[in-house]
C-alpha cells in the first residue's frame, strides 16, 4: 500500500484503463490511458508507469505516471475499453464512439474510426439535448455500446454501420453494459434491473430480467466474475454491492452494505476472481477479499490461475463452492479495506491487472499502486 | 476565468521602479493547467486542515499548524516549477510574471509562518529569518557555482562577493571553506586567515542555549572581534577588514554590499544577525522600519511587496491580509492563509459590518471564484461547506446554477444536495431532468428521477403519460418498467392504479378471469382509477361479461352498474350527447352485456343453492 503513486493531472478523471497484456504474459502491465469529463476540452490520454524494474529495491521512487501522448475529446469520456494492444474505444457524452489508435512507434493518438450517432433521442427535433453513450465493452472485433436513449448498439470494428440495434431496450438510462458470454450481454439500468440480451435471438427482448428487491435504485456497474459465469456483482446508487447467482432466480443472492454513495465500478480481479473492488462517489475504494486463511488451504490451490476452486470448510462434498455466493457471512470470512486514507472527492474509476492498480479521482489526480498483494 | 485573471491582474511586485499594471485579455491553458494543480492540491490541504483532530497539547497542536503551513508553501513551490517548466516551451511573456508573483507568494507565506504560525521566539527566530533569507535570495547560487566551479577560485573575479554573501547571510561555514581557498593561495595572509576562521568558527549561533547563555556569549565574542579590528590586524587587507566590520555588526559596512543583498530585508537579517541576534519578536518593527528607510534611502519608496512584508514584521495581521488582497487581487491565496492564521486562534472575532468575519469572507470571495469554472465547481463546495454563516446560503444559490449536460453529472450535484439536506435543490433538479427524459420519451428515467426526489406530482404526470399511450395504442410501452414497479409504485395514487391496471392485464392474459374481475371492480370501487378512466375499465369489462362462463356475480354486477350510473350521469349533467356515436354506443353495449350477465348469474345462483 505504501507503493501508491499520485500524479495531479489538471483534468477530472472519469475512466482509467489497463493496456490488456499479451497472451499469457507474466509481467505487469506498464501502460494505461485516461479520459477526462467536465472539461471544455476533453482528452484521452495514454501514460507510462515505467518498468517495473527490480523487485527488490525498496524506497526506489518508480516515480509517477509520464504522459505519453493525449488527444482532444468530444464531449465527456463516459467509457472507455481497450479493443486490443492499439485499439481504445471510447463513449462520449454526446452519443458518439470512436476508436482510438495509439501508435507506439512516434507516440501519438489518432481517431481511427468514430460512430457518430451510436446513441441519439429518437424525435430529433422535439428532442431535448442528446444522448450519451453510458458504456462500452469490446470483445475483439465486436463493440456494443448502451446509453440514456436506453438503446443498445452491436458494432463491429471494421464496419461502417453498426451490425445490430435495439431501439429502445429500455425505457430508462442503461448505465453499464459487459460481456456474458460471446453472444450474450448483461445491462443495467436506472430502474434497478439487470438484464440478460442474447443477440442470437433476432427479437428485441431481453432473454432475462432480473430485479432488486424493495426499492428499485439505479444501478450504475456491473461485472461478471472471471471464471464462474454465473456470478454476477453490481453496484448502485445508494452504494450497495449486489451479488447475482443468475442461474437462479431474479434476485441477488446478497446485498452488502458498502458505500455512502453512488458506486461508480465494480470490478473482479482477473486473475484473482476472490478479490473484487469497488470505487464510489463518496471518495472511497475498497478491497474486498474472500481468499480464506491461507493455512487453510492446500498451497496449490491458492490465488491466481484459473482455478479458483476449493473446499469450503463445513462440506467436503460441495465441490465448487465461490465465497461470494456464500450465504452465511461468519463461515467465510470477508476482508474489507479502504485502500484510500484521506478521501475527499470521488473516486469515478478503477482498474485492476495482476498487482497493478490504478483509480481516478474528481480531486484532478491519478493513483498507480503497483504492488496490490504486496 | 475569474480566477485566472485574478491570479495575473496585479502589480509587478518587485522593485524594479515604477509599478505597472498587467491586464491580460486571453488565457493561456497552459497556465490554467498549472493553476488547476495548485487549486486541487491546497483544496485537500484545506479540508485535511478543517477535518482533523485537534492535538489537545500546545506544542503537538503548533507543530501540526506548521506541517501545514510548510504543505502548503510546498504546493506553491511546486505550481512555480511548472509554470517554470511550462514557461520554458511557450516563450509568452506571462511566464516571468507569474513565477515572480508565486515567488513572492512564497516569500510572504514562509515570513508569516515563521512570525505567526510557529511564533518562533527570540533565539530560534533569527534562525529562521536567517533560513527564509537564503531560501529567497536565489541569486547566489549562481554565482558560486561560477566561483567553485573555476580553476582558481580565489582568483575569480567575484571570489570576494560570494565570501561576502555567505557572511551575510550567516553561512560561516561556507565562508570558511572558501576563505581557506584564498589562504593556500596567499601564503602571505594567513595569519590573518587563521584569525577571521577563528571569529567565524566561534561565532555563537544560538540555538541550544538559552537567552541569556546566548547573549553571555555572544557579548564576549563581539568584543574579541572588536579588539581584533581596532589592533588593526585586517589593515592590509581591506576584504577581511570589511569582513570584520560586518562581523561587528557595522551598519555602513554592511550597507556597503546592498547589490550583493538586493532587498532590505536581507538588510534586515543581516543587521539582526550581527547587532541583535536574540532579538525578540516584538523588537522586529523597529529594525524593520529603520532598515528599510536606510536601504532604501531617498530615492526609492516601498512597493507593495514591502509594504506587505512591513506589516508582517510589524504583526499587524489584518494590515496583511488587506494588503495582499489589494496587491494580488487573488483570493486563493489570503483565502487560505487566513484560514490557517484562524486555525491559530491569530484573528480576534473581527467582524465585518456585515456580519461575517474575514475568514470567511475571503472563502466565500474564493469559493464563488471557483464556482465559476467549469469544472473546478466541486471542490468550491467543501469551503462554502466550512463558512459556517453563509456558507450553506451560498453553496444553494450556486449549485442550481451548474449545467447539468449529463445525466451522470446531474447525479453528484444531486449527491452533494442530498448530503446537506438541500431539499429545494433536489426537488428542482430531479424536476429538470426528470422534465427532460419525459420530452425524450424516456418514462423510465422519468420516473427514476421522480422516485428519487419522491415527487408524487410526477410520478402522476408519468403514470399519465402512460396511460394515455394505452388509449391511443391498445398496448403497453414499456412493459419491463411497469411490471417492476415494486414498493415505488406506493409513490402516487396513478402509479399504484397504473401498475394495479397493468397487473389485471396479466391476470386476464393468464386466464385467471376471477381474478382479474375482483381486481378490476376493486380498481373503481376503491376510487384508485380516475374517473376518466372508468370508461375504459368498464369497456375493459366486457370481454370478461361476455365468456361462456359466468364471472362476475351478482354482487359485482350490481357493483359494475352502478359505477357505470354514476358515470353517464356525472356525463350528463354536462356533456348532454356531444358525444360522438361511439361513446353511446359503448355505453348502450355495456348495459346490454351487464343485463345479460346479471340475467345469466342470477339463475346460476339460483341454481347452485339447489344442488
Amino acid at each position: 500500500m505504501e507503493e501508491v503513486c499520485a500524479r495531479f493531472v489538471s483534468q477530472k478523471i472519469s475512466k482509467a484503463r489497463w493496456r490488456p497484456l499479451p497472451g499469457a504474459a507474466l509481467q505487469p502491465p506498464d501502460l494505461f490511458a485516461t479520459g477526462s469529463w467536465d472539461n471544455e476540452d476533453n482528452r484521452v490520454s495514454v501514460w507510462s508507469v515505467g518498468d517495473a524494474g527490480s523487485a527488490g529495491l525498496n524506497g526506489e521512487y518508480q516515480g509517477e505516471p509520464q504522459l505519453l501522448c493525449d488527444i482532444r475529446h468530444d464531449g465527456d469520456v463516459m467509457d472507455m475499453q481497450f479493443l486490443d494492444q492499439e485499439r481504445i474505444v471510447v463513449a462520449s457524452s454526446t452519443g458518439s464512439v470512436t476508436v482510438f489508435r495509439h501508435h507506439q512507434n512516434n507516440q501519438t493518438l489518432s481517431a481511427n474510426h468514430r460512430w457518430e450517432n451510436a446513441h441519439y433521442h429518437a424525435d430529433q427535433y422535439t428532442a431535448c439535448g442528446g444522448a450519451a453513450c453510458t458504456g462500452v465493452i469490446c470483445n475483439n472485433p465486436e463493440i456494443v455500446t448502451v446509453g440514456e436513449d436506453g438503446r443498445i448498439n452491436l458494432f463491429r470494428a471494421d464496419q461502417k454501420e453498426a451490425v445490430r440495434t435495439i431501439d429502445n431496450a429500455d425505457s430508462s438510462t442503461l448505465h453499464a453494459v459487459t460481456f456474458l458470454r460471446t453472444t450474450e450481454i448483461l445491462t443495467v439500468n436506472s430502474i434497478g434491473q439487470l438484464k440478460i440480451w442474447d443477440f442470437r435471438q433476432q427479437r428485441n427482448e431481453p432473454a432475462q430480467i432480473f430485479s432488486l428487491t424493495g426499492d428499485r435504485v439505479p444501478l450504475h456497474c456491473v461485472d461478471r466474475h472471471p471464471s464462474q459465469q454465473h456470478i454476477v456483482a453490481t453496484g448502485g446508487q445508494d452504494g450497495m454491492l449486489s451479488i447475482w447467482d443468475i442461474r437462479q432466480g431474479t434476485m441477488p443472492v446478497s446485498l452488502l452494505n458498502a458505500h455512502e454513495a453512488e458506486m461508480w465500478e465494480v470490478h473482479f480481479h482477473p486473475s484473482n476472481p476472490d478479490h473484487l473492488f469497488t470505487c464510489s462517489e463518496d471518495g472511497s475504494l475498497w478491497h474486498w477479499d474472500t481468499s480464506t486463511d491461507v493455512s487453510e488451504k492446500p498451497s496449490f490451490l491458492h490465488q491466481g490461475g484459473r482455478s479458483t476452486a476449493y473446499i469450503s470448510h463445513s462440506t467436503i462434498n460441495q465441490s465448487v463452492v465461490s465465497a461470494w455466493l456464500s450465504n452465511d457471512p461468519t463461515k467465510d470470512r470477508m476482508e474489507i479495506t479502504n485502500l484510500i486514507p484521506n478521501q475527499t472527492l470521488s473516486v469515478n474509476t478503477l482498474d485492476v491487472l495482476g498487482p497493478c492498480l490504478v483509480y481516478g479521482t474528481d480531486a484532478e489526480a491519478i493513483y498507480v499502486n503497483r504492488q496490490l498483494f504486496a | 476565468h475569474g480566477i485566472l485573471w485574478g491570479l495575473i491582474y496585479c502589480e509587478r511586485l518587485e522593485s524594479t521602479g515604477a509599478a505597472c499594471v498587467f491586464v491580460v485579455r486571453r488565457d493561456q491553458d497552459i497556465y490554467m493547467e498549472t493553476l488547476r494543480k495548485l487549486f486541487n492540491e491546497s483544496h485537500g490541504i484545506f479540508v485535511g486542515l478543517q477535518r482533523c483532530e485537534e492535538e489537545r497539547a500546545a506544542r503537538a497542536r503548533n507543530a501540526q499548524l506548521v506541517q501545514v503551513s510548510k504543505n502548503y508553501r510546498s504546493v506553491i513551490r511546486a505550481c512555480m516549477e511548472d509554470m517554470h517548466q511550462a514557461a520554458s516551451k511557450s516563450p509568452f511573456v506571462l511566464s516571468v510574471l507569474f513565477v515572480s508573483i508565486l515567488s513572492a507568494m512564497e516569500l510572504i507565506w514562509n515570513l508569516c509562518e515563521i512570525l505567526f504560525v510557529e511564533a518562533a521566539p527570540a533565539g530560534p527566530l533569527l534562525l529562521r529569518l536567517l533560513d527564509w533569507v537564503q531560501l529567497h535570495i536565489c541569486d547566489v547560487d549562481n554565482m558560486v557555482r561560477e566561483v567553485l566551479s573555476s580553476e582558481n577560485p580565489s582568483k575569480h573575479k567575484l571570489f570576494w562577493n560570494v565570501v561576502d554573501i555567505f557572511v551575510l547571510q550567516g553561512r560561516m561555514d561556507e565562508a570558511r571553506h572558501l576563505l581557506s581557498k584564498e589562504a593556500i593561495a596567499n601564503p602571505t595572509s594567513m595569519k590573518m586567515y587563521k584569525i577571521l576562521d577563528d571569529l567565524m568558527k566561534k561565532m555563537p549561533l544560538g540555538n541550544t542555549q538559552t537567552l541569556t547563555e546566548m547573549e553571555l556569549k555572544w557579548q564576549h565574542w563581539h568584543e574579541e572581534c572588536q579588539r581584533y579590528l581596532q589592533d588593526g590586524t585586517f589593515a592590509s587587507n581591506s576584504h577581511m577588514e570589511s569582513i570584520c566590520k560586518i562581523l561587528l555588526g557595522d551598519e555602513n559596512a554592511i550597507l556597503e554590499k546592498k547589490e550583493l543583498m538586493t532587498t532590505w530585508y536581507h538588510f534586515l537579517v543581516t543587521r539582526l544577525l550581527y547587532s541583535h541576534p536574540t532579538v525578540k519578536p516584538m523588537e522586529l518593527r523597529f529594525y524593520a522600519q529603520s532598515s528599510m528607510d536606510m536601504f532604501l534611502g531617498e530615492e526609492s519608496s516601498p512597493e507593495p511587496l514591502d509594504t506587505i512584508l512591513m506589516a508582517a514584521f510589524e504583526f499587524e495581521l489584518h494590515q496583511v491580509i488587506k494588503e495582499c488582497s489589494v496587491a494580488l487581487s487573488n483570493w486563493w491565496f489570503v483565502a487560505h492563509l487566513t484560514d490557517l492564521l484562524d486555525h491559530c486562534k491569530l484573528l480576534q472575532s473581527h467582524n465585518l459590518y456585515f456580519g461575517s468575519n474575514m475568514r470567511e469572507f475571503l472563502l466565500l470571495e474564493y469559493a464563488s471564484g471557483l464556482f465559476s469554472h467549469h469544472s473546478l465547481w466541486q471542490l468550491g463546495v467543501d469551503y462554502f461547506d466550512h463558512c459556517p454563516e453563509y456558507g450553506r446560503v451560498y453553496l444553494e444559490l450556486h449549485i442550481e446554477r451548474i449545467p447539468l449536460n449529463t445525466e451522470q453529472k446531474a447525479l453528484k450535484v444531486l449527491r452533494i444536495c442530498e448530503q446537506r439536506q438541500m431539499h429545494e435543490q433536489v426537488r428542482s433538479i430531479c424536476k429538470i431532468m426528470a422534465m427532460k427524459a419525459l420530452r425524450n420519451n424516456r418514462l423510465g428515467s422519468a420516473l427514476s428521477w421522480s422516485i428519487r426526489a419522491k415527487d408524487a406530482a410526477f410520478a402522476t404526470l408519468i403514470s399519465d403519460r402512460f396511460l394515455k399511450d394505452y388509449c391511443e395504442r391498445g398496448c403497453f410501452s414499456d412493459l419491463d418498467l411497469i411490471d417492476n414497479l415494486g414498493p415505488s409504485m406506493l409513490l402516487s395514487d396513478r402509479l399504484t392504479f397504473l401498475g394495479k391496471y397493468r397487473e389485471f392485464h396479466r391476470l386476464y392474459g393468464e386466464k385467471r378471469f376471477s381474478e382479474a374481475a375482483r381486481l378490476l371492480l376493486m380498481l373503481m370501487t376503491a376510487h384508485i382509477a380516475p374517473c376518466s378512466f372508468w370508461m375504459t375499465l368498464l369497456t375493459d369489462a366486457l370481454p370478461l361479461l361476455e365468456q361462456k362462463e359466468v364471472i362476475f356475480s351478482a354482487e359485482q354486477t350490481y357493483e359494475l352498474m352502478r359505477c357505470l350510473e354514476d358515470l353517464t350521469a356525472g356525463k350528463l349533467d354536462r356533456q348532454k350527447f356531444q358525444d360522438d356515436d361511439v361513446e353511446t354506443m359503448k355505453v348502450e353495449m355495456l348495459r346490454l352485456a351487464l343485463a345479460r350477465n346479471l340475467a345469466r348469474v342470477i339463475v346460476k345462483e339460483g341454481t347452485l343453492e339447489g344442488s
